[in-house]
């Protein structure tokens, strides 16, 4: 007995211990979020004197509606629109193109079908920053510089989904198919009413990776868009950074900066929502 | 309801031949089981009547119209599948309906035609669960009220019981036979299990590596089989074949005797060692040695003596009792 109540304690302070390890982890990579947003409610000479202050301010109002109003080159809310048209559509048009061609690549026997298998493969290998002075070039000929299109569409392709959905829809017994053949459903009717219906636990789940990975994009909405009108939030944030002896804004910036990680993170606690009731009432 | 006629049908996947010629005439509301062992390509043959499956040669008619090329949609049949594939995220009700719902029937008519299978199967409480909420044989019901509400010419049914529990199954068989009697459609039904196939066919039809071995009534199956295999797979335990020279007689080949038609006796034919006995309370199967090492098993009412193991015994029968085959198995 007396061995057994040892092993507990001992157990204890681990457990404490693990905790004390846990928090000091959360706290570390916390720190700067803090920082920031404690940046975003201070006033600009607050900021440059030291030392930095670690408790929020009172400027809050003024600099959040100063940065979604007026920014500095473009104002945050037309960028925040920006990011949202061109995050969506990216996670939209992939998982839309993915579906369709792991549909074709499971379901139907063509000619090539391998090579065109590993043909998406490989896009795997590459990505945007590797293609991007040719894709660049087919975007600036098609005259889609500074648009959504231009925004979106060279992004739109996707190995890894398709494979993800590929995966997915191998693990579907076949004979689901073949009673949707014998009830009189076609290929596209087995699509839309069994196999999209069935998948949808996986397309909320790589909607919030695909919506994250758009939202992020840098370098190549940097190099397209010209116009400050058309400029996403992630690349509006370096260029708010002083070139020269200008003065930067860092009240605004940093309000800038916590305006754009709060649409992920609501995507993240919006579909958690989802994808966890899917896994709960599991189909299969 | 309409007749199947199934002409030299053959099917190969690229150069094995699976199929190699089978022909049967399925009358307007008879019930034919296709049994076989695993493997023997009993639901290859099913999935080529539904359409599943390209046919290599041969011909496929349902009513009289040659359907080779037709898609399972356009045969008027309805399948049941062995792990009744049923779409998940549906509810049973919808499951029964998404056929008549392609095929554009009316809201009203859906309804009340769901409604019907639903109380014929008992499912009338379940019609709104998914089919995860359902217990396994109230699934296998839901795959036949989605059969059953198309109202087709032929039902098929690949191992429709295979997943159920023993006594489920046999219930489950009950309720086959009753709800295919009382719609009088044609079925074809593919299973392994011999008992199955006794009890729900018309006439059966006893499949081995990929040719329709014999063709009959089950009665008529199990008292003239037609070759060693038929004598061997209908019937258990299965029969025993004993070569013509154990019995002191001429010729090869072989003779085979049901364990049921044998008794021990002392003035029998046959003399053998007792190798071990099962008792199953209402009978009795004794498990003999023969002089040349040959396996035989008497099976006999329980109220008789269990002969001890290792005693030697003799076993006799009736002359009728006895099926002769030739050297390649065929029934002389
Ligand atoms: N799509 C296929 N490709 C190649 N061989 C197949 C295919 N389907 C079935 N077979 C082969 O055909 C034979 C019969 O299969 P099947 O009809 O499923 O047997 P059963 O239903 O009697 O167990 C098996 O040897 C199986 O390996
Ligand atoms: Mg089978």
């Amino acid at each position: 007995m007396a061995d057994r109540g040892g092993m507990v304690e001992r157990r204890g302070a681990g457990l404490w211990l693990t905790h004390l390890g846990l928090i000091l982890g959360v706290a570390f990579i916390a720190f700067p979020i803090w920082l920031a947003f404690v940046a975003s409610t201070v006033s600009q000479p607050e900021i440059v004197r030291p030392p930095m202050p670690l408790l929020p301010g009172d400027q809050m109002w003024e600099n959040y509606s100063k940065a979604l109003t007026s920014g500095v080159n473009a104002p945050v809310a037309l960028m925040l629109a920006n990011s949202m048209v061109m995050a969506i559509g990216i996670s939209l048009g992939k998982i839309a193109i993915s579906l369709l061609s792991a549909f074709a690549i499971v379901y139907f026997r063509f000619p090539f079908r391998r090579v065109f298998f590993w043909l998406i493969f490989l896009t795997l290998m590459l990505p945007v920053e590797v293609r991007i002075v040719p894709t660049y070039e087919v975007i600036a000929n098609f005259g889609m510089l500074n648009s959504y299109s231009g925004l979106i569409l060279p992004l739109v392709a996707s190995a890894t989904a398709t494979f993800l959905f590929r995966q997915f829809f191998m693990t579907v017994p076949d004979e689901l198919a073949e009673a949707a053949r014998v009830d009189g459903a076609g290929p596209m009717r087995f699509f839309f009413d069994i196999l999209l219906p069935m998948s949808r636990t996986n397309i909320a789940a790589l909607f919030v990776i695909l919506f994250i990975y758009g939202w992020n994009q840098y370098l190549w909405p940097l190099l397209i868009t010209t116009d400050p009108s058309m400029n996403t939030i992630v690349m509006g944030i370096k260029q708010m950074f002083p070139s020269g002896d200008d003065i930067a804004d860092w009240p605004v910036i940093m309000a800038t900066s916590i305006l754009a990680m709060i649409p992920p993170v609501l995507v993240v606690i919006g579909m958690q929502k989802l994808f966890i009731r899917g896994l709960v009432e599991s189909e299969k | 309801m309409a007749t199947v006629s199934l002409q030299d049908i053959r099917k190969s996947f690229g150069k094995t031949d699976v199929i190699h010629g089978v022909d049967i005439d399925i009358a307007d509301g008879e019930f034919i089981v296709i049994v076989g062992p695993s493997g023997c390509g009993k639901s290859t043959l099913l999935r080529m009547v539904a359409g599943l499956e390209t046919v290599t040669s041969g011909e496929v008619r349902i009513g009289d119209r040659r359907v080779n090329e037709a898609e399972p949609m356009a045969r008027d049949i309805a399948m049941v599948f062995q792990n009744y594939a049923l779409y998940p995220h549906m509810s049973v009700f919808d499951n029964m309906a998404y056929g008549l719902k392609i095929a554009k029937t009316p809201k009203s008519e859906i309804e009340a035609r769901v409604a019907q299978a639903a109380k014929m199967l008992q499912l009338e409480p379940y019609l709104q669960r998914k089919p995860r909420e359902l217990s396994g044989g109230q699934r296998q019901r839901v795959a036949m009220g989605r059969a059953i509400v198309r109202k087709p010419a032929v039902f098929l049914f690949d191992e429709p019981l295979s997943n159920l529990d023993a006594k489920l199954r046999v219930q489950m068989r009950l309720e086959i036979k009753a709800l295919q009697r009382e719609l009088g459609v044609t079925a074809l039904y593919v299973t392994h299990d011999q008992v199955e196939a006794m009890t729900l066919a018309d006439r059966m039809v006893v499949m081995n590596g990929g040719v329709a071995d014999q063709v009959g009534a089950p009665l008529e199956v199990y008292g003239n089989p037609q070759t060693t295999f038929v004598a061997g797979f209908i019937g258990s335990p299965p029969t025993n074949f004993l070569s013509p020279a154990l019995l002191g007689q001429q010729g090869d080949g072989q003779i085979g005797i049901r364990p049921e038609h044998m008794a021990i006796d002392p003035e029998g034919a046959l003399q053998g060692t007792v190798a071990y006995a099962e008792a199953l309370g209402a009978e009795t199967l004794v498990h003999l040695r023969a002089a040349d090492g040959t396996q035989v098993t008497v099976r006999q009412d329980a109220a008789h003596a269990i002969p001890a193991e290792g005693s030697a015994i003799r076993v006799g029968w009736q002359d009728g009792a006895m099926m002769r085959f030739d050297a390649a198995g065929r029934r002389v």
